[in-house]
């Protein structure tokens, strides 16, 4: 074939396969240092390894959620932390049939003489790396590519930057046992309309497929996590059944039938319109062969973060709310939402925050 | 979308809805078989052979479109109907060649790329007046030590993409063919990862193109040993083929017509149903684009002479039946009579 077929190959095939379990998705909970920071401070909470391990804590022991979820994307921290009674994260998720993930890149720069467009960093010894997540318990890993809609945005250039580094990253992963899930999002920032949006995401879809294609990365051993096609930010919104529409015929159009599933982000999306558009895609009477599920980061934590507000007491009602949208997005990707998910305090609440930084 | 929508879009996918209803697949029989000198008594034979085809009788609904020549495109019956509406009477959509065939690449080895774009919207228009509603254009690349190089890759990729838009823009569904020659002693690995990077090159330039996929139709070739390697089982065939095209062809592709390349029809007819049997997630319809290995027995038992019509066109509607089996996995062999199985490889076959 003309993609290299790693020692790791059924592995690869059998665990990608496995996060695209139908009622099952990611939790994103792979914040960087300084992004959990953020969420952290916006419950005046310190920015302090005890909290970021509480907090983590706290998701991956909430009763009930796990059977939701088929993986979770860890920050390099936390693949090493434990539980407060001393059992290691990465074990307590293997019990409850979780996948442990790893975000593997370092952020992003600006490319030279562009208009603020970026590509990422993480390529110098990724192959080591990757073999010590491996041995710690990882299998599969997280790359964020992120590109941008303006009148002259995104340029080919940073289209071939990000689609290329992706495939290098995708091909390391595979030789060293990692599922890499693919990421190329396309910021929702902008007064664009859906049909923008569309024409975009087909033109980078197609560009990650061919780098994909050139780079030998085997499709059957990887995951897409993209963004869904909706209007800009500053555009006005349109129903769950219209971005649903654009985004399953965006992927119809890029995206080959040997890769197993999608893990859609949500982007600024509040918690429960991200639901309902992963919903809408999966009642949608149309070619997908491939199953359509989240990696939701913000839109699975919001409502959470709030009701923990960083105090123990709060523990029971945080978890709660986790298993409501946990249950909630697993709904969604059989089609069987019907969004009467009780609303946590924030569910409701947009996430968008303009030209997001991890 | 990236996709251009001309305006004739809607009658692109409503073409492309009628080109895949079940059971009925396209047919291929254009200008290969008499393509030498167009002198008065070659071109009443070339006539002769297309009303034998198109009159057999209960073929025409297996067949759900005809790929013709220029020529054909115009020629009548012997009692006066125009093939384009015999046809059509039959549902059945004529298509027409538009490629003006292949030329070498300049310091390649022996590599090609495909003439025909001079006035081709033009010649698209005229087509789609004359009763055409899609079009077909051959790309031709070789596997060989070097080779495919890059620069062929590209170029055909290319001309395909451009022939696809300008057909959209023009009415006509373009069949996209992106042809990896059997010839040679390579093995069926080396055929799959060719195939693989040709078609994903291919992709690539449709959506650079604006091409709207779901009014395309590709026809690749099956994936296979070379023609000087031993050969495999059709179960073997069908794995390799359908994992490439899973890796390659988005589903937004309604069909996928395979070309039959130089192997014989009960061959072609054989690797086309294992794989329609494979238990294996398939967004687009598997079917047919056959010439020779519609045509070649049928051709065999004609001869040229008027008293074997009737034999003849009970051959070529066996292979129509046959291979419309095939596209729903329901072929249960039997057909093969000594000509079906006969090899039609020819080394470096030019149309």
């Amino acid at each position: 074939m003309s993609c290299f077929i790693s020692k790791y190959a059924d592995e690869l095939v059998k665990n990608a396969a496995y996060i695209g379990t139908p009622g099952k998705g990611i939790l994103a909970a792979d914040e960087s240092t300084g992004t959990i920071g953020k969420r952290l401070s916006s419950i005046n909470v310190e920015n302090v390894e005890e909290n970021r391990r509480a907090l983590r804590e706290l998701l991956f022991t909430a009763p009930g959620a796990l059977q939701y979820l088929s993986g979770v994307i860890l920050f390099e921290e936390t693949l090493y932390q434990k539980t407060a009674s001393g059992k290691p994260f990465v074990d307590l998720l293997n019990e409850g049939g979780v996948l442990p993930g790893i975000k593997v890149d370092k952020g992003t720069i600006e490319l030279n003489g562009t208009n603020g467009e970026t590509f990422t960093q993480g390529l110098d010894g990724l192959a080591q790396r990757c073999q010590k997540y491996y041995e710690a318990g990882a299998r599969f890993a997280k790359w964020r590519a992120v590109l941008k809609i303006s009148p002259n945005e995104p340029t080919e250039l940073a289209i071939q930057e990000n689609a290329t580094g992706l495939a290098m990253y995708a091909a390391i992963c595979q030789q060293c046992g990692l599922v890499p899930i693919v990421e190329p999002e396309i910021l929702v920032d902008g007064p664009h309309d859906i049909k923008k949006c569309a024409d975009v995401t087909e033109r980078v879809l197609a560009a990650c497929y061919k780098a994909l294609n050139d780079h030998h990365v085997m499709l059957e051993g990887t995951l897409l996590k993209p963004n869904m096609v909706t209007p800009g930010s500053d555009s006005p919104k349109v129903a769950p059944e219209i971005i649903a529409e654009y985004t399953v015929r965006a992927l119809q159009r890029t995206v080959p039938p040997a890769v197993p599933a999608i893990v859609f982000l949500s982007g600024g999306q509040s918690e429960e319109e991200a639901t309902l558009n992963l919903n809408a895609m999966n009642k949608l009477k149309t070619k997908k062969p491939w199953s359509l599920s989240f990696s939701f980061g913000r839109a699975l934590q919001q409502s959470t973060l709030k009701a923990w507000a960083g105090k123990e007491e709060n523990l029971k009602k945080a978890q709660d709310a986790l298993l409501v949208r946990c249950k909630a997005n697993s709904e969604a990707t059989l089609g069987t939402y019907r969004g009467d998910a009780k609303l946590g305090e924030g569910a409701a609440e947009s996430l968008h925050v303009k030209d997001y930084k991890y | 979308m990236s996709a251009f929508v001309g305006k004739n879009a809607d009658m692109d996918l409503t073409t492309k809805h009628i080109v895949f209803s079940m059971n009925v697949n396209p047919s291929f029989a254009n200008a290969s078989l008499f393509s030498r000198g167009a002198d008065q008594e070659r071109q009443s034979n070339r006539q002769a052979l297309r009303e034998l085809l198109f009159t057999s009788p209960n073929a025409l609904p297996f067949l759900s479109g005809v790929i013709l020549f220029e020529e054909t495109l115009y020629q009548k019956t012997s009692d006066g109907n125009p093939f384009v509406e015999v046809l059509q009477e039959n549902n059945v959509i004529p298509g027409i060649k538009v490629d003006k065939g292949t030329v070498e690449i300049a310091g390649t080895n022996g590599e090609t790329t495909t003439q025909g774009f001079d006035s081709l919207g033009a010649r698209c228009q005229k087509y789609y007046k004359a009763g055409a509603r899609f079009g077909k254009w051959r790309a031709v690349l070789k596997i060989g030590l070097n080779e495919p190089s890059e620069l062929s890759i590209q170029q055909n990729a290319l001309g395909l993409a451009r022939y696809a838009i300008i057909c959209q823009e023009n009415g006509l569904v373009p069949i996209v063919e992106p042809e990896v020659l059997a010839d040679g002693p390579h093995d069926i690995k080396k055929c799959a990862a060719v195939t693989e990077t040709v078609l994903a090159a291919v992709y690539k330039a449709l959506n650079d193109h604006h091409v709207i996929l779901e009014g395309t139709l590709l026809k690749p070739n099956m994936v296979s040993p070379g023609s000087d390697s031993p050969k495999v089982s059709p179960q073997v065939i069908a794995e390799y083929t359908v994992a490439a095209l899973r890796r390659t062809v988005p589903p937004a592709v309604p069909g996928i017509v395979f070309l039959s390349g130089g192997q014989s029809e009960e061959e072609a007819t054989l690797n086309l149903d294992a794989m329609n049997k494979l238990d294996l997630l398939k967004p687009w319809t598997l079917s047919f684009s056959f010439g020779r290995a519609l045509q070649q027995s049928t051709l065999k038992t004609w001869a040229g002479k008027k008293e074997n019509i009737a034999k003849a066109q009970e051959a070529f509607l066996l292979r129509c039946k046959a291979n419309s089996d095939a596209t729903i996995g329901k072929y249960s062999g039997g057909s093969d009579g000594g000509l079906a199985s006969e090899s039609l490889f020819v080394k470096g076959y030019k149309y």
